[in-house]
């Protein structure tokens, strides 16, 4: 038996001890906003918060969140149902094409910012690495990181800097 | 006319002839009796194929295509919206259900007859056999950078121009005055004389009653107000916040999960499985074989070899019990193939040049080799290359005697149903397809192989099955960009000025086009062999320009550096009579500043290429610093006739060249004993943030036929780094990836090698 908080809700659930999280979160939470891309920490498509920091929830077995505090991407937006800045940032940029690996991108980010309000390009570089998008959009999304950070940025639908 | 294939249609180079911009037509009688039952809820009334329209004013497009990132579902809304004078705000889309009604027949029209405009009479016909072709061969695909430039541009943007002569003429007899006095704004119909306004859901049942116009009036270029707009994508809200649905986020009741492997080397065969200790494993329902001909998708007589598949009550317990399962493969010979076999016969193919087939013959290129004084020579190759979608092949069935459901991410709706049907033994009516979103798509998903396993599978195991590819299987069972040998030789004469190009390479594909230059050189003799391989071929963005792109503008880079010439005058001297071309060859190297002076360790390459319909100019900037290379900036230039959603079209061209960018930089799958070495993002990686290039796109607005914007993006992208690389350090790159290229200078490799000596 696992027992750990899931986006502010005490869950429990009785599994192989080893099952990674992602598919515990996917399969017996529903909760399908966390994405398969790859099963061993290679992309990030699965990048939950454990305890507030960004973690692949594709290699972390279910039983060591036993007590933790999960939050996926459907726990990122406010408790009042309001987008996180950067979830409006992401439409502002026009962000995500096949979207499939943006709640992993978004959920880096988050972390990112939490951490670390102003992030450099290279603490963004730094953080982000860990997150493939075969739709490419590295350059929207930094610029979205950077407008949530309040620093000059290429806005995609301006088609100018901005800030 | 061409060949009425499906890979034929996709690949070709439509709209590529003269004539019209804007082809006419819309499909034939009266929608609400050919799609009413598919499309429209209620109190929707369905006033095209293509458009509902419900009581709340709110218009639907109903769209013939998929989404796999490309965003062109709201293009093509914004196409229909123009037409109707609809308010955006009260204008939505929805993908059309994978029926006949929706066959691809924009797509066929556009490559058949190119830009011939039929006379009014004969349209209905004409189109009416097109949905019949286009049905029969289960032709729903969006693929082929088509979307915009064939449905687009032939059958949405009629259909928005129908509706609203519709909707006039209903007014106009309701309030009593001429349709000339009435005009539209905003989906309301306005009679400025007597004052009279309504909305058009006032009409809508009225006007759902007629027949559309095959022949509507459609506006002109300056008349546009919503197309030209860069207009936020719909479907983005729902990717942000974890709530879109792709296939592998589908639940059914008492669903189980499966877990499968093909054979390794491709085309093999079972000879025995020792499932004993999977079936031992927990939560472990059955084992299932899959015979090739269940995975063959759709590339005629490929037979793609047996797959075995673990069914368990989760899908990380499929996986752990299919990697104990024992299968021993009939691997008939194949096993003995590598890439280096593989080479070693393309090397051997186009030396012989048995039953060299022609693509451009002209001039006499012997002659003309004879008055060259300076002669070049280069043979340039490319490795398999996969998708690596994102979203790993999966799909969710269910199978009962007499009928399917299946949902699955695809780019061919119709396509798939019609082969799980005849998989099944079933008629397509009793088979049911739900598409969802795709998490990439790139050419892969429009092979049928994981919908057939899926459906195999659940019909095995008599209940909801969803099957989902591990990356390891999603990297070694792809249908892969071919490896391809490509021999050049060209001659310059006492002034540098290029006369003669020939040019061998092995197994042409589509578009036909592909190894074509753009250039006015007299000699041409541009040719292929066959040299067939047991690896799977599948379209992969931009299909043979991806090879082709990279070989001719890398060897006219060499030709112009031969010729002691600067490689972007080089190339404009030759493209007089090309004025779009030579437009954006000159725009990209004004912005990219391509005179400026760069630092010791940079370099700048350029590249031009028209395909799909659209024309892409770019440069490339890099630093190669003790042998790495990083991309510093990539400028593009793309002339796609006119960019319905300007944003949206650089979203293409930045996706495309970071999809060429990591092709170029590390894509390279190998065949080692008969099947791919590669498994994982470890050992087949992509650009990721932190080397992701400064990207700047430019957009020409031509006026010229539309074109796509999916593909074009990504073949310039390797030559222009290449050509960049050799700038920076005087080294040529005949050879991707460019990982596997020694770019140390002399100096930083010299302390390395005494190093290893000492």
């Amino acid at each position: 038996m696992t027992t750990f908080k899931l986006n502010g809700e005490v869950r429990t659930v009785d599994t192989d001890p080893e099952t990674p999280a992602l598919w515990v979160i996917r399969e017996q939470l529903d909760l399908t906003g966390t994405k398969f891309g790859c099963g061993m920490a290679q992309c990030g498509a699965c990048t939950i918060h454990v305890n507030g920091r960004a973690q692949r929830a594709c290699i972390t077995p279910i039983a060591s969140l036993d007590g933790a505090s999960v939050t996926t991407i459907e726990g990122l937006k406010g408790a009042d149902g309001s987008l996180h800045a950067l979830q409006q940032a992401w439409i502002d940029q026009q962000v995500p094409q096949c979207g499939y690996c943006q709640s992993g991108q978004l959920m880096s980010a988050a972390a990112l910012l939490a951490d670390n309000p102003n992030p450099s390009d290279a603490d963004i570089d730094t953080a982000m690495r860990g997150n493939v998008c075969r739709c490419g959009m590295y350059g929207r999304i930094r610029s979205a990181i950077k407008q949530v950070a309040g620093a000059s940025f290429y806005d995609a639908m301006e088609g100018s800097q901005n800030g | 006319m061409g060949k009425w294939t499906r890979r034929g249609v996709l690949s070709a180079g439509v709209l590529g002839g003269t004539g019209l911009v804007i082809g006419i037509a819309v499909r034939p009688g009266n929608p609400t009796e050919t799609a009413g039952h598919l499309v429209a809820g209620e109190g929707d009334n369905l006033l095209h194929i293509y458009l509902k329209i419900d009581a709340e004013n709110r218009a639907t497009a109903i769209l013939p295509h998929s989404e796999m990132g490309q965003g062109a579902q709201t293009a093509l809304t914004q196409m229909l919206a123009e037409e109707l004078d609809a308010d955006w705000d009260l204008m939505s889309f929805e993908e059309a259900p994978a029926d006949g009604a929706y066959a691809n027949n924009a797509l066929g029209r556009a490559y058949l007859f190119k830009g011939i405009n039929f006379p009014d009479s004969v349209v209905p016909t004409v189109d009416g056999l097109m949905l019949n072709v286009a049905d029969a061969i289960g032709m729903q695909v969006t693929g082929g950078s088509l979307s915009i430039r064939a449905t687009g541009q032939y059958f949405l943007r009629a259909a928005g121009a129908a509706v609203r002569e519709m909707l006039v003429k209903t007014a106009s007899k309701a309030w009593g005055v001429p349709e000339s006095e009435i005009r539209t704004a905003k989906s309301v119909l306005h009679h400025d004389g007597s004052g009279r306004s309504a909305p058009y859901s006032e009409f809508a049942a009225a006007a759902a009653g007629m027949t559309p116009s095959s022949t509507p009036k459609l506006k002109k270029m300056s008349q546009f107000s919503v197309m030209g707009q860069s207009k936020p994508r719909h479907d983005i809200p729902s990717k942000v916040d974890g709530t879109a649905m792709f296939a592998m986020d589908v639940k059914r009741p008492g669903m189980v999960y499966a877990a499968v492997r093909r054979a390794p080397v491709f085309g093999s065969t079972i000879r025995r499985v020792d499932d004993g200790a999977a079936r031992a494993m927990p939560g472990v329902i059955d084992v299932v074989t899959i015979g090739s001909s269940s995975a063959s998708g759709i590339v005629g007589a490929y037979k793609a070899g047996d797959s075995v598949a673990v069914v368990a009550d989760s899908y990380w317990r499929a996986e752990k019990a299919l990697g104990v399962l024992n299968v021993e493969w009939e691997t008939g010979g194949k096993e003995t193939v590598s890439s280096e076999t593989i080479f070693a016969q393309f090397d051997r193919d186009i030396s012989n040049g048995v039953d060299r087939k022609h693509d451009v013959v002209t001039g006499d290129a012997n002659v003309a080799f004879n008055d060259a004084t300076t002669i070049l020579t280069a043979d340039y190759r490319v490795p398999f290359l996969a998708h690596s979608c994102m979203e790993p092949p999966n799909a969710t069935a269910e199978v009962s005697a007499d009928h399917a459901e299946i949902w699955i991410g695809c780019q061919n709706p119709l396509g798939f149903r019609q082969h799980i049907a005849a998989e099944l033994g079933l008629d397509v009516e009793n088979v049911t397809l739900h598409n969802h979103f795709m998490g990439g798509g790139f050419g892969r998903k429009s092979n049928a192989d994981y919908g057939l396993q899926a459906a195999v599978i659940a019909r095995a195991v008599g209940r909801p099955v969803q099957l989902v590819y591990s990356r390891a299987e999603d990297i070694r069972q792809d249908f892969y960009r071919p490896a391809v040998q490509s021999r050049f030789k060209a001659g310059l004469d006492a002034d540098g000025k290029l006369i003669a190009w020939q040019n061998t390479y092995v197994e042409k594909h589509e578009p036909i086009e592909a190894p074509l230059i753009p250039y006015s050189v007299t000699s041409q003799d541009i040719g292929h062999v066959a040299s067939p391989t047991h690896v799977p071929f599948g379209a992969w963005r931009s299909v043979d320009h991806s090879q082709h792109g990279f070989f001719t503008e890398s060897f006219i880079d060499e030709a112009a550096h031969a010729a002691g010439r600067d490689p972007f005058e080089f190339r404009v001297e030759m493209l007089k009579d090309k004025p779009r071309l030579l437009a954006a060859l000159k725009r990209v190297a004004k912005e990219a500043d391509w005179t400026r002076p760069l630092e010791e360790g940079r370099g700048r390459g350029i590249s031009l290429q028209e395909s799909f319909g659209s024309i892409v100019a770019q440069v490339v900037e890099v630093t190669v610093s003790n042998g790495k290379t990083w991309v510093d900036r990539v400028v593009s230039v793309i002339d796609a006739g006119y960019a319905v959603s300007p944003d949206g079209t650089k979203a293409q061209i930045e996706s495309g060249v970071i999809y060429g960018l990591s092709a170029a930089m590390y894509g390279e799958i190998t065949i080692e004993n008969g099947a791919v070495a590669q498994s994982s993002f470890s050992d087949y990686d992509a650009i990721r943030m932190h080397d992701s290039p400064v990207m700047e796109t430019h957009i020409i607005n031509s006026g010229a036929e539309i074109g796509g914007a999916g593909e074009p993006g990504t073949p310039g992208v390797a030559p222009a780094l290449a050509n960049a690389i050799f700038d920076a350090t005087g080294k040529r790159i005949r050879t991707l990836p460019i990982m596997n290229a020694d770019l140390r200078s002399d100096s930083e490799a010299t302390p390395a090698v005494a190093a290893l000596g000492a």
